[in-house]
């Protein structure tokens, strides 16, 4: 971490440093979790977000394991019903296909079940953001937060990964904490303090504005900002609200801000079909229909799948652009 | 540190433990008796999978437990919850959908989870308790405890992915934990001859750990496999496959005629009762006693169970979640 920069409160960090120091702090914190996955040991992960853990916690408490994600999730949910706090590691979102016995049947009803606590954190990579086409670049959040007992977060930067993955670890409900690759290398001012812990539930607005509300999640947030700066040009004002944790959605913050703008763009890098963009337009048409003064719009990636090379996938996600011109069309009705 | 047993068969000599044990199967055979005319009734809201003619094999394998050792249970499950410690009235309310069920009465008998004595659950998933039990003796493991965790599952869980690979990182890790094949020679309405190739405890030889074959009806046996097992977990010496074969005597599901096999088979089978056969090696007097007891517990469950407020929709509360 030698690129950093430090202050007395905040250093900037990537995205992927806000991650591995949240587990670092969490581990050392508390000697229940521990971290499972493939690859997390001496490797650190593809990107290196789990790099150095192995060399100071251990072969016990960060433990590699063979390709077989059903069992590494029921490592977890075991593990987390006799007393651990396990972060389990899904490489890309993708191979959760592989666990969703585990997460959806297991880890999600224990409580229902049980009344007992299941403290288990699942982190995945999601989204484009590399040359790793169409298995290993999907966005799947909408299907879990189809889950009752189930939380799931999604971070847009480096600052709120940090603190929301250190909110997960001690949460006691499961907890799906969603990466998106593309913002793993990008930077924010991240807080020193080792009890720097974001709220579950909470949404933040990222920009106040009076014209438009833009829910924009994961890597379109900072897309989201930058097409509200070229808006404010041409006399618009848009609100940006980063709903941060997707299950519970924070509905009363988004209810309020559509209700005060009148206007919703919903922005994310999956596709719309049944997507959190898709939830958020249904949550405005029940709460707000009256001071709707037109019908929102869901930025999404088209309805194909993820290309490998690198500018087609670039070219498929959505950019500013996209977003200020559905703004600009909202303003329009 | 003294070890702190499953309460149903502590006890502190081995004629006592023995007697015990027998008890425990009787409890468990009337329970599903019970539980089986209650569904005839129409008092018991889901379905129903019984293991009436297997109780050697839940009662010999969870006998060499502490209520900290983990056990992991199938939808065919009644027997592991009694063994590990369930009480016979919550148990018997959780199945005719009442309040004070484990589950509130929401779960039935395919959702029984009890952490506080190491039950981790039944499971309406096949073969999904195999991962969670590599989880439970990875947990025990990475905690430095000395618990161990047994994984129950039938012939046909065998044949999942997650089998497979749980056996793998069980042998890898040394993991403390004792697989259970109960093999009951259906796999829901399919004899396991369609099923299972090969024989299924030396699934476990190629991984390096030690397969073991036993008669599922006999208790005697299946308590020293499992006694072994245990002891070699305990030890930090690995997993270990245990197939004990057994029979199924009634459907796959509580109303299934199965129809599917031949009655000589079952009269065979019904022949090597495991109660019998555990019953012939009592006194008989003793033994009566022990019957008379089980039922007098059986009974007062159902009259719990049917003396409870049946669960309504108030009970569904939204805690899905510790925190919301």
């Amino acid at each position: 971490m030698t690129a950093t920069t430090e202050t007395a409160q905040t250093r900037s960090l990537k995205t992927w440093q806000g991650i591995n120091q949240a587990l670092t702090e969490e581990m050392e914190r508390d000697e229940r979790v521990v971290l499972v996955g493939e690859d997390v040991g001496r490797p650190g992960g593809p990107y290196g977000v789990t790099r150095g853990l192995l060399d100071k916690f251990g072969g016990l408490r960060v433990r590699d394991t063979p390709i077989s994600e059903a069992v590494l999730v029921g490592l977890g949910v075991g593990g987390g019903a006799v007393g651990l706090r396990p972060v389990v590691e899904i490489m890309f979102f993708d191979f959760a296909m592989i666990a969703m016995d585990q997460i959806v049947n297991q880890a999600a009803k224990f409580r229902y079940f049980s009344g007992h606590s299941m403290p288990l954190t699942i982190r995945t990579m999601c989204g484009a953001g590399g040359p790793n086409g169409a298995q290993h670049s999907q966005n799947f959040e909408a299907w879990f937060c189809a889950v009752p007992g189930l939380k799931v977060i999604m971070p847009s930067n480096a600052r709120d990964a940090k603190g929301l993955l250190k909110a997960a670890i001690r949460d006691d409900d499961p907890v799906l904490f969603i990466e998106t690759l593309g913002i793993l290398p990008t930077r924010r001012d991240v807080p020193v303090d080792e009890d720097f812990v974001l709220p579950i539930g909470v949404a933040e607005t990222r920009r106040e504005g009076t014209d438009v509300t833009v829910v924009a999640i994961g890597r379109l947030v900072d897309r989201a900002l930058e097409a509200a700066e070229t808006l404010a040009e041409e006399g618009i004002s848009v609100e940006v609200i980063d709903p941060r944790t997707l299950s519970p959605l924070d509905t009363d913050a988004l209810v309020a801000s559509i209700r005060r703008t009148g206007r919703l763009v919903t922005a994310t890098e999956a596709t719309a079909p049944c997507s959190i963009g898709s939830e958020v337009c249904a949550l405005a048409v029940e709460n707000c229909l009256s001071e709707l003064k037109s019908a929102p719009v869901r930025v999404a990636s088209p309805f194909i799948n993820v290309p490998t090379p690198v500018p087609l996938a670039e070219w498929r996600a959505p950019g500013p652009d996209a977003v200020a011109d559905a703004v600009r069309k909202v303003m329009q009705g | 540190m003294a070890e702190s047993r499953t309460s149903t068969v502590e006890s502190p000599s081995g004629a006592e433990a023995a007697q015990a044990r027998y008890r425990l199967m009787r409890l468990s055979r009337r329970f599903e008796e019970t539980v089986h005319e209650q569904f005839h009734e129409g008092n018991v809201p889901g379905p129903l999978h019984l293991s009436i003619g297997q109780e050697a094999v839940a009662v010999g394998a969870i006998s060499p437990l502490r209520v900290s050792d983990a056990v992991l249970s199938t939808h065919r499950g009644h027997h592991h919850c009694l063994a590990k410690g369930a009480k016979a009235d919550r148990l018997m309310a959780e199945l005719l959908g009442r309040e004070p069920g484990y589950s509130r009465g929401r779960g039935g008998s395919m959702h029984v989870a009890i952490p506080d004595i190491g039950l981790l659950g039944t499971n309406g998933i096949v073969g999904a308790g195999i991962p969670i039990a590599t989880g439970a003796a990875y947990g025990m493991q990475a905690q430095g405890r000395d618990d161990v965790t047994v994984c129950f599952f039938g012939e046909g869980a065998t044949g999942t992915g997650a089998f497979g690979e749980s056996l793998n990182i069980a042998a890898l890790w040394k993991l403390p934990l004792v697989f259970i094949c109960e093999n009951n020679q259906y796999v829901e309405l399919t004899p396991q001859s369609v099923h299972v190739a090969g024989e299924i405890h030396r699934r476990g030889e190629s991984f390096g750990m030690p397969g073991v074959k036993v008669d599922g009806n006999d208790i005697d046996e299946v308590l020293a496999a499992v006694g072994d097992a245990v002891a070699r977990a305990r030890a930090g010496e690995g997993p270990t496959m245990i197939e004990a074969v057994t029979y199924r005597w009634f459907g796959h599901y509580a109303g299934d005629k199965a129809a599917y096999r031949e009655s000589d088979e079952v009269e065979q089978w019904r022949a090597k009762d495991p109660l019998v056969r555990s019953r012939a090696k009592l006194d008989a007097a003793v033994a009566d006693e022990l019957d008379a007891s089980a039922e007098a517990e059986i009974q007062a469950a159902l009259e719990f169970a049917l003396n409870s407020p049946i669960t309504g929709p108030d009970s569904l509360a939204l805690d899905h979640l510790a925190t919301t």
